[in-house]
């Protein structure tokens, strides 16, 4: 009887550790998104997301963060463009071309998760490699190509996973009529999985907004929406990170404002991409 | 003509999908090629196990940065482990449908929030609690940007990692067997300890793995609550500098020291080969997983 008691009370103690752990993980997210909302208030002015910076913007005088959002569009917007060139001709051979136990798309896939997991800093470093050996000044091209690089495993993997589960009756139903391959893929196992498809593009281009060890060195900074590929392009998460880098307050509250314009725009990509989800899916034969 | 594109479409496509392949290896040589230059000078482990940072002088010890990393690392899966997987037993055995349903969005909005407004947080929220709260009550001193900071905010960081992965696990173990541990008189704790625990232990273990190789390569976060002074830390209320703090922070000044982007190349070599193998591992633990439970 003692026994059952102790059972009983373990039972207890360990789902009160669980709904404690549960609380704090979904805590924290309403923690941070609150705390910098919060914080923000004060310095959130409409000027701040029109404006570029005028002079002495870091030492507290006028101006606002027009520059690094627009530069942050530009180079996520071109990224992920450049990664999704490269990511649908990759599932699509995964999936339609390759043999489904060929030991190259193994690898493949396999290769994907280990650059899933390379840390962004390294990528900077490798962007930066790259940017000296073609003779490329720290700019917005050179940005692109590697946030791209960061979006690649990112975008291919979340695809992958989608693609993969189209059945293989339809592309059967496809074969028969005497489609091609390169046909199949695009008329029926593309649109089959275009809601997935949407959804894995943007969150890579979530990914490459919010991103800032991998442009440190490969985008620059500048005060300047930039006009050209050539030139070096401010981003949103660089710019946080100076503003809050001053010893002035008025620049450092700047810099929770920007930082909730952030949170805000990965937040709407995130809704963005569920809502989508539903509209595209009328393509789709159940 | 068909037929024709198909094959031109193929071959493009079979060239395309190399690309991931090798880009692993472009990434190890482009980076070993860069360290030559003070791999020429100095050994590898003089390198690593010197303490002495003095760029100025051509010194490059990484020592200081490696423990940094290793410290913040450590803390945080000490913090991570335990919270995420409690979290992932209560969601995928416990929980009710409604709160499973509200749940794992907001663990997917946690991973998209970007690194930088977790430090904005950190230097928020973090800081002064460790500062001001936490470290008198321990009857030590300090300033609050320590290993205890950066080890809170990599905790949170890594938190989807591993619960994402440990779900997945979770429901890869046959209700049939939680079903006969509880009609054997099992309690629900008995079950998931006995059960599914034990099953789940590899597709575990991968999921720690992989948080840790997250927490290990994590900058700007870090760097932004750490205090980056490059000495040992002697406890968890010192600063520490991690090596990805390390080469954000001097790529502006990199190219005017000689050597010196040299170091940071050897320094971003050593963080990738150190996450190269954590994957690895983690992967190659998880397909064995998978195989044993076909």
């Amino acid at each position: 009887m003692m026994n059952l008691r102790r059972r009983k009370i373990e039972e207890r103690i360990f789902r009160f550790f669980m709904v404690t752990s549960t609380v704090i993980v979904l805590g924290s997210l309403l923690l941070i998104i609150g705390a910098v909302v919060v914080k923000s208030l004060p310095a959130l002015k409409l000027s701040m997301i029109t404006q570029t910076p005028k002079g002495g913007y870091y030492l507290g005088k006028e101006g606002g963060i027009l520059n690094a959002i627009v530069g942050s569009l530009y180079l996520a917007g071109g990224a992920t463009l450049l990664s999704f060139l490269l990511s649908l001709p990759i599932v699509v051979f995964l999936n339609v071309y390759a043999k489904k136990s060929s030991a190259f798309a193994t690898w493949t896939r396999f290769s994907l998760d280990v650059l899933w997991g390379v840390p962004s800093i390294v990528y900077g470093a490798f962007g930066f490699i790259i940017m000296m050996f073609f003779g490329l000044r720290a700019s917005l091209l050179a940005g692109i190509i590697t946030v791209a690089l960061l979006e690649l495993p990112i975008m291919t993997r979340a695809m992958d996973e989608v693609v993969r589960l189209v059945p293989g009756s339809l592309k059967d139903a496809s074969y028969s009529l005497g489609a091609t391959k390169l046909e199949t893929a695009f008329h029926v196992v593309v649109r089959q999985s275009l809601p997935g498809i949407m959804t894995a593009v943007l969150i890579a281009l979530g990914r490459g907004i919010g991103d800032a060890a991998s442009v440190i060195f490969t985008a620059g900074f500048t005060d300047n929406i930039p006009t050209s590929l050539l030139q070096p392009a401010a981003t949103l998460p660089l710019a946080i990170f100076y503003q809050l880098g001053t010893p002035f307050p008025e620049v450092q509250q700047r810099a929770y404002a920007s930082a909730a314009v952030l949170t805000l725009i990965i937040l709407a990509i995130s809704l963005g991409s569920r809502l989508l989800v539903g509209r595209f899916a009328k393509h789709r034969i159940k | 003509m068909r037929l024709l594109k198909d094959l031109l479409a193929r071959r493009l496509m079979l060239f395309l999908t190399a690309v991931p392949g090798l880009l692993v290896f472009l990434m190890l040589l482009g980076l070993v090629q860069k360290s030559r230059a003070i791999l020429a000078l100095k050994s590898f482990s003089q390198l690593l196990f010197s303490s002495s940072w003095h760029p100025l002088r051509g010194e490059f010890g990484l020592f200081p940065f490696l423990m940094g990393t290793l410290w913040v690392t450590v803390a945080a899966m000490i913090i991570a482990v335990p919270i995420s997987l409690l979290t992932a037993v209560y969601l995928s055995e416990y929980a009710p449908r409604f709160v499973r349903e509200f749940a794992k969005p907001m663990v997917d909005l946690l991973a998209g929030i970007p690194s930088v407004v977790y430090g904005v947080w950190g230097v928020l929220m973090v800081v002064p609690f460790v500062g001001k709260t936490l470290a008198p009550l321990f009857g030590a001193y300090s300033s609050g940007y320590c290993v205890l900071s950066g080890g809170v905010v990599l905790a949170i960081m890594i938190f989807p990692t591993i619960i994402h992965v440990s779900l997945e696990v979770f429901s890869t173990v046959p209700n049939e067997l939680r079903e006969a541990s509880l009609s054997l008189g099992a309690t629900q704790w008995e079950t998931v300890k006995h059960v599914v625990l034990r099953k789940g232990l590899q597709g575990i273990t991968a999921a720690v793995v992989l948080g840790l190789s997250r927490a290990f390569g994590e900058t700007i976060a870090v760097l932004m609550v750490v205090g980056n002074v490059p000495k040992l830390p002697q406890s968890i209320f010192d600063p520490a500098y991690p090596l990805p703090a390390l080469i954000a922070n001097n790529y502006g000044e990199m190219m005017s020291i000689p050597l010196y982007d040299s170091a940071l190349m050897l320094a971003a070599l050593v963080l990738l080969v150190v996450v190269l193998f954590f994957n690895l591992a983690a992967r190659f633990i998880l397909v064995r997983a998978e195989r044993k439970a076909e």
